[in-house]
């Protein structure tokens, strides 16, 4: 019962940096740009965020500076794809390749550091409920905050003038452009956006989920991120439900292996993406379903006046 | 005399080596509807892009009020109160129709009030819409009177209509020209583009003939004819369409008993549709938009294989679960409504959109035969008059109607036994158009068998031997065309024949 309750625990915590940075990179392609830069946006914005943490000691200036380290590369992608119209492919593998170089280059120096105490977080009263306490109220504060932001993105896509333009935009940018909307602003803005949301995820990495930094620690996870989108159908709810499944799966190998289960580790390792592929089998048969909610416009340039 | 609301000066744009507009100039007074007529690629697209700031002019100047304008972006067209519907739609496909029209609106309504709006305003400009549909799922018909309403909702100064009747029926173009009349009077200046010259003269104040891109004419649409307008537009007049009485041959294709749930709750469901097409006839299908053609077309197509084997016969063949590359091996062609995004690749070479249902230029082991394709793609440009740069040239770039003969040619060229064609002549201009029609009467003559769909009854009665109607997903019994009336034809398309829909409505209402 109790090691429920932490293995819970252990996968929210898991699933916040996911769904977070997961959350920005569906803001971005609802709006038409695939930046599969995330891996390096979480890097940077990791070693910047344990940088500010370290020196600033608090972790929400390391937020605030993973937010704007993330949110200057966004920019720059931005730039390059939105108004330069370069290969969106091609320039996210380049922000991704630079993202892991440069972050161990600038990151050297933090290596082996240690962040200050780590305090225990408690919600008062709900903290000390019997299983639903410890599995889901004594969690980082930015756990919550996760939640919060996945309704607010649902609010604003589903509920707002400004969502509906955006996933406008995303799905057929020639047609907004005919009705008045700046397109290249509306997307340079969700590309910034998005940065943003993955520099808090990959400030939460290494001010509070390892929490120390070392070279690559992102491990993937832009990635996973990114087949998070496909995998959500690009429904902000579905991101958190995934990235929780996705960290609960984790949380499970990791757990397993503890009590020795006999398997090997590798195969372990590998159960997060198997079921990751199994899934977005099982959504593309739905063809309806990705028609609806996949930006049609997904990865395109846009030339306005062509 | 005030200015005139909007004027153009020595407008002049270039493609490549196509000069689509040379140095163009009119005027636009207030509360004038001004028709723009001219052959298919013409000018009269782009012209009207230059105007709402889509297309950067390479030379020439827009007086807005009296005043020169800057028109940058389609911004800016909206923001001087210029509203437009453009002849390939900009809608987007995965919302609904109501969100559809907000985006254009302005910030200030809210979601509710433009639901309230489509309502209301449906009914007084007769043009009948759902506001919580997503677009994807309307017809080409139904997509044409989101985009109009859209533009009306707006309440422009100045409201373009690229070919806005081009898919409306009749009855929806009547009462759209009382909205238009109504919308003028109040000073709103119009410029209209329409290949059916009947409009113009019905309808504007001053008429602007464009040829090759430039104004060869000008003149005031009330003292003149079509025959006159035609020949100020294309320097001649329409052929008359010559047709001798149908030779009729063996079935051909045959729908038994076909029903087809819809795709989704906003599909519309066929139920028990019967039909016939014998070789060497034509038989149409009328009906308001959105009653069913496009699920029906779907079906015989192949695009929808869901259908029973035995519902669809080709030759005695069943053929309800094959797809649409079967049965074009079989013979059946077909001639989708949507030219772009279906009909062809936008971004793809007039040769290549060839391949997508023509093989003769394939060799052993798919191998392209490059020079073969361009010589067949440029046949089908030189015998169909198509407008264009050659085979290279996109398929987007070229002006609706020539991409339109562009594709009814392809399929016409391919000699079907059994051809499937809907609106053959969207956006055609009059000579092409009679071109296009006299070729299917050839075809039929030829031996084929012709299943036409289209909104425009009179087509109908020209081309076609015998007719169904379509309503609310069931078909009515054929008639043939010689002893139909258009007034049985329209009450039919309320789906008031014998046991059709709309009767069986009225009877439970009786009953009630
Ligand atoms: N984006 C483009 N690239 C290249 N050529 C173009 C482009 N747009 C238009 N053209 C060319 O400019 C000419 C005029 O086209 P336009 O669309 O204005 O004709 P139109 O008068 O509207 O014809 P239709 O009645 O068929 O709609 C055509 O020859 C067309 O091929
Ligand atoms: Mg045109």
């Amino acid at each position: 019962m109790n090691e429920l309750a932490l293995l819970v625990a252990a996968t929210l915590s898991a699933g916040t940096p996911l769904a977070i940075a997961g959350l920005g990179l569906l803001l971005n392609e609802r709006a038409g740009v695939l930046n599969l830069g995330a891996e390096g946006m979480l890097l940077i914005s990791a070693v910047a965020g344990f940088a500010a943490a370290y020196h600033g000691g608090s972790e929400w200036l390391g937020f605030a500076a993973g937010a704007a380290a993330g949110a200057a590369v966004a920019a720059v992608f931005g730039w390059l794809v939105v108004w330069l119209n370069t290969n969106q492919y091609a320039t996210g593998l380049a922000v991704s390749l630079f993202g892991s170089g440069f972050s161990a280059f600038v990151g050297i120096d933090y290596v082996g550091r240690q962040l200050g105490e780590k305090t225990a977080h408690a919600v008062p009263v709900l903290a000390d409920v019997p299983f639903l306490g410890p599995a889901l109220f004594r969690q980082h504060p930015m756990v919550y905050v996760a939640v919060a932001l996945v309704a607010a993105a649902a609010f604003f896509l589903y509920r707002t003038r400004a969502g509906l333009v955006l996933r406008a935009v995303g799905e057929s940018p020639q047609s907004a452009h005919a009705l008045g909307y700046g397109v290249r602003r509306i997307r340079l803005a969700a590309v910034v956006t998005g940065g943003a949301l993955c520099g808090v995820a990959g400030a939460f990495l290494s001010v509070v989920y390892t929490p120390l930094w070392v070279e690559g620690m992102v491990a993937g996870r832009g990635w996973i991120a990114l087949a998070l989108t496909v995998f959500a159908t690009w429904r902000p709810g579905r991101i958190l439900l995934g990235a929780y499944l996705f960290g609960g799966v984790t949380m499970l190998q990791l757990h397993l292996q503890a009590q020795g289960v006999q398997m090997p580790s590798q195969f372990m390792a590998m159960l997060p993406y198997v079921a990751t592929v199994v899934v977005l089998v099982l959504i593309s048969r739905n063809p309806l379903w990705i028609r609806l909610n996949m930006p049609a416009s997904l990865g395109k340039p846009f030339f306005p006046g062509a | 005399m005030s200015a005139p609301r909007l004027e153009l000066r020595h407008i002049t744009k270039r493609y490549g080596d196509v000069v689509a507009n040379d140095d163009v100039g009119l005027a636009v007074a207030p509360g004038e509807i001004h028709a723009i007529l001219g052959e298919n690629g013409a000018g009269k697209s782009t012209l009207m892009k230059v105007v709402y700031g889509a297309v950067a002019p390479d030379a020439g100047e827009l007086l807005w009020d009296g005043a020169p304008a800057a028109i940058q972006s389609p911004h800016d067209a909206r923001a001087l109160g210029i509203a437009m519907v453009f002849q390939h739609f900009s809608l987007f496909d995965s919302l609904t129709v109501a969100e559809n029209v907000w985006l254009g609106l302005s910030r200030t309504v809210s979601l509710r009030e433009v639901v309230e709006g489509i309502r209301g305003k449906a009914a007084e400009y007769g043009l009948d819409l759902d506001p919580d549909r997503p677009v994807h799922v309307l017809s080409v018909g139904e997509r044409q009177r989101v985009e109009i309403v859209r533009a009306l909702l707006a309440n422009p100064r100045l409201l373009i209509l690229d070919e806005p009747t081009a898919v409306l029926t009749p009855q929806a173009a009547e009462k759209l020209f009382e909205t238009l009349r109504k919308l003028a009077a109040t000073g709103c200046s119009i410029l209209y583009i329409s290949h059916k010259l009947h409009e113009i003269l019905a309808l504007c104040h001053q008429c602007t003939v464009l040829r090759g891109g430039r104004v060869v004419a000008s003149c005031d649409p009330t003292r003149e004819s079509t025959a006159s307008l035609s020949r100020m537009m294309i320097g001649a007049e329409p052929p008359r369409l010559e047709r001798r009485p149908a030779n009729v041959g063996p079935l051909a294709l045959s729908a038994r008993g076909l029903a087809l749930p819809g795709h989704d709750r906003f599909g519309v469901a066929l139920e028990d549709v019967s039909l016939d097409v014998h070789a060497g006839e034509i038989v149409g299908i009328a009906g308001v938009s959105g009653n069913g053609q496009q699920e029906l077309l779907a079906a015989l197509s192949g695009e929808d294989p869901r259908a029973d084997a035995g519902a669809i016969q080709l030759f005695g063949q069943p053929i309800g679960r094959m797809g649409a590359a079967a049965r074009r091996k079989r013979g059946l062609h077909f001639v989708p409504e949507e030219r772009l995004g279906r009909g062809a690749v936008p971004s793809l070479s007039l040769a290549n959109n060839m391949l997508l249902t023509r093989h003769e230029a394939l060799r052993a082991f798919g191998w392209i035969d490059r020079a073969a394709l361009r010589h067949q793609a440029s046949g089908v440009l030189r015998r169909y008059w198509v407008k264009a740069s050659g085979p290279a040239a996109a398929a987007r770039s070229l002006s609706g109607g020539n991409l339109q003969k562009y594709i009814v040619g392809r399929e016409l060229d391919a000699v079907p036994k059994v051809l499937v064609v809907a609106q053959p002549t969207w956006g055609v201009d009059v000579g092409a158009a009679a071109q296009i029609r006299a070729e299917l009467v050839a075809l039929r003559d030829a031996g084929c068998a012709v299943l036409v769909v289209s909104e425009e009854l009179e087509e109908l009665f020209a081309l076609a031997d015998r007719l169904h109607v379509i309503a609310k997903g069931r078909l009515s019994p054929s008639i043939g065309s010689a002893e139909a009336s258009v007034e049985q034809i329209g009450e039919w398309m309320s789906g008031l024949w014998t046991g059709g829909p709309g009767q069986a409505a009225a009877l439970a209402g009786g009953a009630r």
